[in-house]
C-alpha cells in the first residue's frame, strides 16, 4: 500500500471486501455503458459528417446564389425585402435518452402553413436571383435543423464517453488494484497476528506444565 | 419551444430571414459584440445558433463553453466568404475527445 495506511482490523478487512465487490460491479457496469456508447457514438458521427458535407455545399450554394442576387439589385432594396420576415420558425424540443445522455430532438414549426411565405418581398423591384437564393436556402433548412440536433448530440455523447472512459480507467487501474493490496496487506497482518499468538499460548503452555510437574520435554 | 438564430456578418446571414430564422448580424465579426450577443442569446431561449465559421473563429472560448451544456446547440456554417474547415474540424473534435484520436476522419 503506497501512501495509504489501512488499519489492519477485521472490520476494515470487511469494509474493502464490499468495496471491492461493487468496485468491480461498478467497473463491469461502467464497461459495458462505454462501449455501447461508443457503438452509438460512431455511428451518430458518421451521420453528422454527411449531413455537415452536405450542408455546407448547400449553404455555399446559396450563397454564390445571394452574391448574384445582390449584383442585381441595389443594396437599399436587398435591406429592405429581407427586413420584415413573413415565415418565422420555432423548435418543439424534447429530449432522448440514450445510456443516461440526454440528447435533444427538435420538431420543427412554421408559423404559416404556407410554403411562399419565405418570399417576404413584391416581386417588382427584386431580381429572379434573390427567389431562387431564397428557395434553395429553404431547401437545405430541414436538413441543417437536423444537423443541430445530431451534431449536438454528437458533442454531449463525446463528452459522456470522455467521463465515462475516465471512471472506467480510475476504477481498473488505482481503486481496484488498491483494495486488493489492502485485503492481502490486512490478511497477512491478521495471520501474522494469530501464529504469533499460538506460539506465545504454546510457550506459556509448555511454562505452566514445567512448573506445576517439572515435566520436562 | 425554442428559437433559431444565426450570428455573422451581414452578407451570410441575411438571406436566412426569409425562411424564418432570427438573425443576428455582427459587425466586422467583432469579438465583443459577438460575445454578448452569443451570451444573450443562450439565455434567451434560442436553442439552436448558427454561427458563421468566421465569427466561431474569434468566440471560439465562449463556444467552447456551451460544448457540454445540453442547451443551445452552437452550430458552425460556413460564411460567404467561403469554408474555412472550421465545422469539420468541430466534427473531428468530437471524435477525438470520445475516442482519444481520430479514427474515423483521419485521412
Amino acid at each position: 500500500m503506497a501512501g495509504t495506511h489501512v488499519n489492519p482490523t477485521r472490520m476494515e478487512l470487511t469494509r474493502l471486501k464490499k468495496k471491492l465487490v461493487t468496485a468491480l460491479k461498478g467497473h463491469r457496469l461502467l464497461k459495458d455503458k462505454r462501449d455501447e456508447l461508443m457503438r452509438q457514438f460512431l455511428d451518430l458521427v458518421r451521420e453528422d459528417m454527411e449531413l455537415r458535407l452536405k450542408v455546407e455545399k448547400g449553404i455555399q450554394s446559396a450563397n454564390a446564389d445571394f452574391v448574384l442576387a445582390k449584383a442585381g439589385m441595389s443594396e437599399q432594396i436587398l435591406r429592405t425585402s429581407m427586413l420584415v420576415p413573413k415565415q418565422e420558425i420555432t423548435l418543439e424540443e424534447s429530449t432522448r435518452n440514450v445510456m443516461s445522455v440526454d440528447l435533444p430532438v427538435f420538431q420543427c414549426r412554421t408559423r404559416t402553413d404556407d410554403k411562399n411565405d419565405i418570399f417576404s418581398y413584391g416581386f417588382a423591384y427584386t431580381s429572379s436571383d434573390l427567389d431562387g437564393a431564397v428557395q434553395s436556402l429553404s431547401d437545405i433548412l430541414p436538413d441543417m435543423l437536423h444537423l443541430a440536433e445530431v451534431e449536438k448530440s454528437c458533442q454531449l455523447m463525446a463528452s459522456e464517453i470522455e467521463k465515462t472512459r475516465r471512471r472506467v480507467n480510475a476504477l481498473e487501474h488505482v481503486i481496484i488494484p488498491e483494495t486488493r493490496e489492502g485485503i492481502r496487506y490486512i490478511t497477512m497482518k491478521l495471520d501474522e497476528n494469530e501464529r504469533s499468538t499460538q506460539v506465545r499460548l504454546m510457550k506459556v503452555k509448555d511454562m505452566m506444565l514445567e512448573e506445576a510437574h517439572h515435566y520436562e520435554r | 419551444m425554442v428559437k433559431v438564430a444565426v450570428m455573422g456578418d451581414y452578407d451570410s446571414i441575411y438571406g436566412f430571414a426569409a425562411v424564418g430564422l432570427s438573425t443576428f448580424p455582427i459587425k466586422n465579426n467583432s469579438a465583443e459584440e459577438g460575445s454578448r450577443i452569443l451570451r444573450n442569446l443562450a439565455e434567451n431561449g434560442f436553442g439552436v445558433i448558427y454561427i458563421t465559421e468566421e465569427l466561431a473563429a474569434v468566440l471560439a472560448g465562449e463556444i467552447n463553453r456551451y460544448r457540454n451544456m445540453t442547451s443551445p446547440a452552437i452550430i458552425l456554417i460556413p460564411g460567404v466568404r467561403g469554408n474555412t474547415g472550421e465545422g469539420i474540424a468541430s466534427v473531428k473534435k468530437s471524435v477525438e475527445q470520445a475516442v482519444g484520436s481520430d479514427i474515423l476522419f483521419s485521412d
